[in-house]
């Protein structure tokens, strides 16, 4: 982490309570951070401590109740439909189930449509559109002529998330939030889908912020890490540092409940 | 050498799609399990792992059917049996699966004890319901988990729970072989570690002899199995010892598979995944030969022909055309 960088999105005291009275359920509670330009964040957690919910926030998918997010230095204001059209150009999301992300009524064909104008190609010629949608699928691999017509429940898993990772390609957010983006596939898809993850922050210098429950994921990914428990950040700093000498009794927990290969698994510690 | 628990010969099951098409996603598979030992499978999505234990069980219900080949199970050939039979005396009782995402397979409007009373009074409609309670008391106990838990509804429960319950429950007859389907995929990696302990308590404790371990998660394989079996397009393409299935993988495929291990371990970081190319074929009109020619990068003329499994010492087999040390020297090149 270089001073010279500047913050892209950052968050103050961020905090988010669900329900009142006994139902009271804090979140995400007093969260500060700051994600840099190009880097590659991992926010990791067990089950219900909070990550997706952050991310809702980070999104502006759901109400903030404390705190605040900066965007590019300045306060991020999406009180309008208008403005959150406009935020959320720069900030995108693909999520942790391929099958539910898509409208199921939609062609593929009309999905990469809704993309390039959202990014204000809409009149653009088509012959112009066939051509940025057929880069965008070989990108990930896929063949645009194979597609054009068809659903996306057609596809298997993996090429649903690929398909998801062209829609990227296609749109070129400053920064792309992947909540668990690789839970559902295989280990082998996994690695093509991170690798094409990897070309798209070098190519396009995107910021990508990866939430999930795979401490091997994020020590592999990232170049910084969050550790959240109960909804706090209970640790944070680079990725070597968090992971291979972890501080919190929780990080060192959830390392040594990761099956290894090198070291010994301690299975009496449960 | 140890009693052999199950042994499978040959076993060829296929699906029978809707257009009358024949889909064979276990395609002459030939295993042995002996007692107390640990089997896993590993390989892509869609390779025939989850067929392959469905199969095994020797209780085939549409789509799937039977074919060729045979499943003995400590000493008895069940694979000509009639299904009443096999599902009266074997399923639960000599061999019991843990289907995927096992833990929604939970009925929500019954209680856990309702649950386990159905599964024991399947099996033997004369025991008493003061009995059933004992025992799964008793095996609860056993194996630490919380017998309140027995009185609850699934939803009161969480995933980890739920799976545990489920595992807990697949076992109370003391079945000699377990198959468990990925039971800690949906899991994060506390839970996970419950689960897997509470299976080699099983195993410990001796309410199992032996288990068939399916994941697509290799570092988990690793830890839990004594044997690695990979598969791909519904064939064994590759087996050995664990340890030597993950550092010293032989087959091209298993090289690849070896090669997307992600774990958070000192140095790790700097290892360069390995993605295979394409995707797997399909298994309506597999290609002839070796099935994973496509995807190979040393592919040669001669893998258009059928290719056998090559028995190496150390009780390793594999399938490829290339020798042993070809091989190593190809990826000593790489």
């Amino acid at each position: 982490m270089t001073e010279d960088k500047k913050p892209c999105l950052s968050g103050s005291g961020l905090t988010k309570v669900f329900g009142f009275g006994s139902q009271r359920v804090v979140a995400v509670d007093h969260v500060d951070f700051d994600f840099y330009e190009g880097e590659i964040i991992s926010i990791v957690g067990e089950s219900g401590s909070g990550k997706t919910t952050l991310a809702k926030m980070l999104l502006g998918l759901i109400n903030i109740t404390e705190g605040e997010i900066y965007f590019r230095g300045k306060k991020r204001d999406i009180g309008t439909h208008k403005k959150k059209l406009a935020y959320w150009k720069d900030i995108q999301a693909i999520f942790q189930d391929p099958y539910s992300s898509f409208n199921i009524f939609n062609k593929i064909d009309s999905l990469f449509l809704d993309c390039i104008k959202m990014r204000g190609g809409g009149n653009l010629p088509r012959e112009k559109k066939v051509e940025m949608m057929t880069e965008a699928c070989s990108f990930v691999n896929l063949k645009y002529d194979e597609l054009t017509n068809k659903y996306p429940f057609e596809l298997s898993g993996g090429q649903m998330q690929r398909l998801m990772i062209a829609r990227i390609f296609l749109l070129q957010p400053k920064i792309l939030l992947a909540d668990e983006p690789t839970s559902m596939i295989d280990a082998c898809s996994r690695a093509t889908i991170l690798d094409m993850l990897m070309k798209l922050r070098d190519d396009i210098g995107m910021t990508i912020i990866f939430i999930t429950h795979d401490i091997g994921l994020a020590y592999f990914v990232s170049d910084s890490v969050y550790i959240m428990e109960h909804g706090k950040i209970v640790e944070c700093g680079c990725a070597d540092d968090v992971i291979l000498n972890p501080r919190e009794p929780y990080t060192r927990r959830l390392i040594n409940d990761v099956p290894k290969i090198h070291e010994e698994w301690d299975l009496s510690t449960v | 050498m140890a009693k052999v628990l199950l042994e499978v010969k040959e076993l060829t099951t296929k699906y029978i799609t809707r257009f009358r098409e024949d889909v064979y996603a276990v395609d002459h598979v030939s295993l042995k399990v002996e007692e107390g030992k640990t089997l896993g499978i590993a390989g892509e999505s869609g390779c025939g792992k989850s067929t392959l234990a469905l199969s095994l069980m020797g209780y085939y219900f549409a789509p799937l059917h039977y074919t060729s080949g045979e499943i003995i199970i400590d000493g008895r050939n069940i694979s000509k049996m009639d299904p009443d039979d096999i599902r009266r005396s074997i399923l639960g009782a000599e061999i019991s699966y843990i289907p995927q995402a096992a833990m929604n397979a939970l009925n929500p409007t019954k209680k856990i004890i309702r649950f386990i009373e159905d599964v024991i009074l399947a099996h033997d409609p004369k025991i008493t319901k003061k009995e059933i309670h004992e025992m799964a008391r008793d095996r609860f106990e056993t194996l630490g988990l919380p017998i309140e838990v027995l009185n609850k509804y699934p939803v009161e429960l969480s995933g980890g729970m739920k799976q545990r319950t489920v595992i807990a429950t697949s076992v109370i007859l003391c079945p000699k072989i377990l198959i468990a389907d990925e039971p800690s995929s949906a899991l994060d990696v506390t839970s996970q570690k419950m689960v897997i302990k509470m299976l080699q308590d099983l195993m410990e404790k001796g309410f199992i002899k032996s288990m068939i371990f399916i994941t697509h998660e290799l570092p988990l394989l690793y830890n839990v199995t004594d044997d690695i079996m990979v598969m791909y397009a519904g064939q064994i393409v590759e087996k050995g010892g664990a340890k030597e299935m993950v550092f010293d993988p032989l087959h091209p495929y298993s090289k690849g598979l070896m090669g997307s291990i992600i774990v958070p371990e000192r140095g790790l970081r700097d290892v360069q995944l390995t993605a295979i190319p394409g995707v797997p074929p399909n298994l309506k009109n597999p290609p002839a030969g070796c099935r994973f020619r496509v995807r190979c990068k040393y592919a040669k003329f001669e893998c258009a022909h059928t290719v056998d499994l090559n028995e190496i010492e150390g009780d390793r087999f594999y399938r490829c055309v290339y020798s042993e040390e070809e091989l190593r020297e190809a990826y000593k090149n790489d």
